[in-house]
């Protein structure tokens, strides 16, 4: 692994009494798409706003590269942001908003001129370099916002949500083209946002937040398929979570229900009260699988790719999906009683917390 | 009393109702008839008279058309010197006021700092003192023997004095923009490596202008109609209010008029470019 082109170390934030960011540290790989995810007020946008200097840190240090920039002004960071509210410049064209950071570094003439048109190429706004701001729609406006930092080639990019305003189907869209701007300029993205599919969708790790401190770390799978804590199983998708004692190196017994085999790696060497997590997929209907429960089927409904079952059980109740993969397929319904069962290898399992579902 | 046939009640009663729907169609617009005439008889009798060909010294009745006063508007002496006075004095105090204005306006806006209430309230105090108050006081100040040793009466305690009443209105119209002002513009303006002073210049200048040119206007037009507070610290100089009331007490000459209707005319014309100005910002914003 090279160096890191972002690190926190230690990085704490107070505004008064309000601790923003909690000592935090973290480490963000050079050309990598990386996302803060997390709900709101839990330190996201602090925490950007550090790294691009417009707020310094209670403690700690924050190095872009080998180069240390606590306490250094945003204009002597080789870092550029794309802000929520794009913040375009409102008497400037869409051109001059685009050159303004290559204009401070007297980039001039054919050069700047070049250099902006290909820009605006890119994010797909070519010939719209005379109009105003305000003369663009929402998702226009997003995209120079976008131009405007990228034309500057920063060693990182910061964006703090900057698809929130953009209503769904542009949104998905511009997530893909994000995506892909960012494999093509190889800068490494940091992008912050509260919503765990955009997260999954577009980065290359993720670090969910809450409460100013880093919950967990890790790509969008180990996030999904191993989460480390209620709070991360809970954020992201949807998860079961059963609660139980450890009976053994590889067995946790229900407390409402049987004993259940986990995956030794699962357990990790935790002992007493813990809670077994099952995704909703990876849980059959019928009892093919070693782990099983016995239940009732209250609700089912159809979403498209899957048909999710609610099963009222001893243990409470549980979300299962069925895959649609044919029609005619599912004959459960409503009023029902049925097997559940899984794979040990498809469970893991978190520290037991009340606030978990 | 004696009864009233119903039939020939009817339609009197109607008349009446007539008569009722007829005011209460047309009051307002006669109200607004009768108000604005109200507001322009002055005006137009101030444009009128400067017109006038005055058989005496004084210009209160009409005796004759006559294109005169325009031609030989400084005919007058002592008129030209009071009115380059007042514009100088009008143009400086503007000037100074808008750029202090400006940065009290920013202090306000932009930082916390102690006693920061108790400036926004003082702010307001020359707005609020009775002019009669702040002449007198001023006049008090410039004759302390301390300050007087080093400052006479005249030119500069006059521009002190009107730089003085117009900072209250500086700051308050610049204050108005800069609330409404994202901050974040200044913040990208960062982030794309400008640093404060280029900020300041490329962003926040250009956005606030139209505030600091409402400013300069108001003060303009506050200075140099100002008499009062002038009247105590002029020392021996006359402004051009100084000089109308003192041109009054022994026959107002239609020059007066002249300068009045000069400045009535610039006036309306700065407000009706403003508007046109506008109008075609919105239409271009509209269309393109
Ligand atoms: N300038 C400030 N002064 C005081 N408190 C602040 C300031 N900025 C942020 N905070 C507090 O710090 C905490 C974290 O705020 P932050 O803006 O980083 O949250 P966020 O994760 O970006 O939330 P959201 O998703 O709603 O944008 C919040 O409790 C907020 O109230
Ligand atoms: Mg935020």
């Amino acid at each position: 692994m090279s160096t890191p082109d972002v690190r926190l170390v230690d990085v704490t934030k107070r505004f008064d009494d309000v601790v923003a960011v909690d000592d935090l540290s973290l480490d963000v790989e050079s050309g990598s798409f990386f996302a803060l995810l997390g709900p709101s007020g839990c330190g996201k946008t602090t925490t950007l706003r550090m790294i691009g200097g417009f707020e310094q840190p209670s403690e700690g240090c924050i190095f872009l590269g080998e180069r240390e920039v606590s306490g250094l002004p945003a204009y002597k960071r080789d870092v550029n942001t794309v802000f929520q509210s794009y913040a375009l410049f409102p008497h400037l064209s869409v051109f001059e908003n685009v050159a303004f950071g290559l204009r401070r570094r007297s980039v001039r003439g054919e050069t700047l001129r070049g250099r902006v048109e290909a820009m605006l190429k890119i994010v797909g706004l070519a010939g719209m370099g005379r109009r105003k701001p305000r003369q663009l729609s929402g998702g226009q406006q997003q995209r120079v916002a976008l131009a405007r930092a990228l034309v500057n080639k920063p060693q990182v990019l910061l964006l703090d949500e900057p698809l929130g305003a953009l209503d769904l189907k542009l949104r998905k869209q511009m997530q893909l083209e994000l995506k892909a701007i960012q494999h093509d300029v190889g800068i490494t993205f940091i992008h912050v946002t509260h919503d765990q599919e955009e997260a999954m969708t577009m980065a290359d790790r993720i670090a969910v937040m809450n409460d100013g401190r880093i919950e967990q770390l890790g790509t969008p799978t180990e996030l999904y398929e191993t989460p480390a804590t209620a709070y991360v199983a809970g954020f992201l998708g949807v998860s079961n979570l059963i609660h139980g004692t450890v009976s053994g190196s590889d067995s946790v017994r229900l407390d409402r229900g049987p004993e259940v085999r986990v995956s030794a790696a699962a357990l990790n060497g935790r002992t007493g009260h813990v809670a077994v997590g099952i995704r909703p997929e990876k849980i059959e209907l019928g009892n093919g699988q070693p782990n099983a429960l016995e239940g009732k089927i209250v609700e089912q409904a159809y979403v498209g790719v899957a048909t999710q079952y609610i099963v009222e059980t001893d243990c409470g109740r549980l979300t299962v999906y069925r895959q649609n993969a044919s029609p005619g397929l599912n004959g459960a319904s409503p009023g029902d009683r049925t097997t559940l069962s899984w794979s040990p290898d498809s469970s893991f399992v978190v520290d037991s917390m009340e606030e978990s579902e | 009393m004696t009864a009233v046939p119903a039939t020939e009640r009817m339609p009197r009663e109607r008349t009446v109702s007539r008569v009722w729907s007829f005011v209460k169609h047309h009051a307002l617009t006669a109200y607004a008839i009768l108000a604005f005439t109200y507001l322009m008889v002055p005006i137009a009798v101030v444009i009128a008279f400067s017109f006038n060909n005055p058989a005496g010294r004084f210009n209160y009745t009409w005796s004759g058309f006559t294109f005169d006063n325009w031609k030989h508007w400084d005919g007058v002496p002592g008129l030209r010197s009071a009115m380059v006075l007042s514009l100088e004095i009008a143009f400086i105090a503007s000037l100074v006021a808008t750029a202090l204005g400006t940065l009290i306006a920013l202090a306000l806006v932009r930082y916390g700092f102690r006693g920061r209430g108790a400036t926004n309230l003082l702010i307001f105090l020359p707005l609020s003192t009775p002019e009669i108050v702040l002449g007198a006081s001023l006049l008090t100040l410039f004759l302390n023997n301390h300050v007087s040793k080093v400052l006479q009466l005249g030119f500069w305690t006059i521009l002190i004095a009107h730089v003085m009443f117009c900072i209250s209105f500086a700051v308050v119209t610049v204050k108005a923009r800069l609330i409404g002002f994202d901050r974040h513009l200044e913040e990208a303006a960062m982030d794309l490596g400008a640093n404060e002073w280029v900020t300041f210049q490329k962003v926040t200048l250009p956005l606030i202008a139209p505030a600091l040119l409402a400013s300069l206007l108001l003060c303009f037009a506050i200075s140099i109609d100002d008499f009062v507070v002038t009247y105590f610290n002029n020392g021996p100089k006359i402004t051009f209010p100084l000089f109308v009331w003192g041109a009054a007490r022994v026959g107002a000459p239609p020059q007066v008029n002249v300068i009045g209707s000069v400045i009535f005319i610039v006036a309306v014309s700065v407000m009706v470019a403003n508007v046109l100005v506008q109008m075609r910002r919105a239409k271009s914003a509209a269309t393109a």
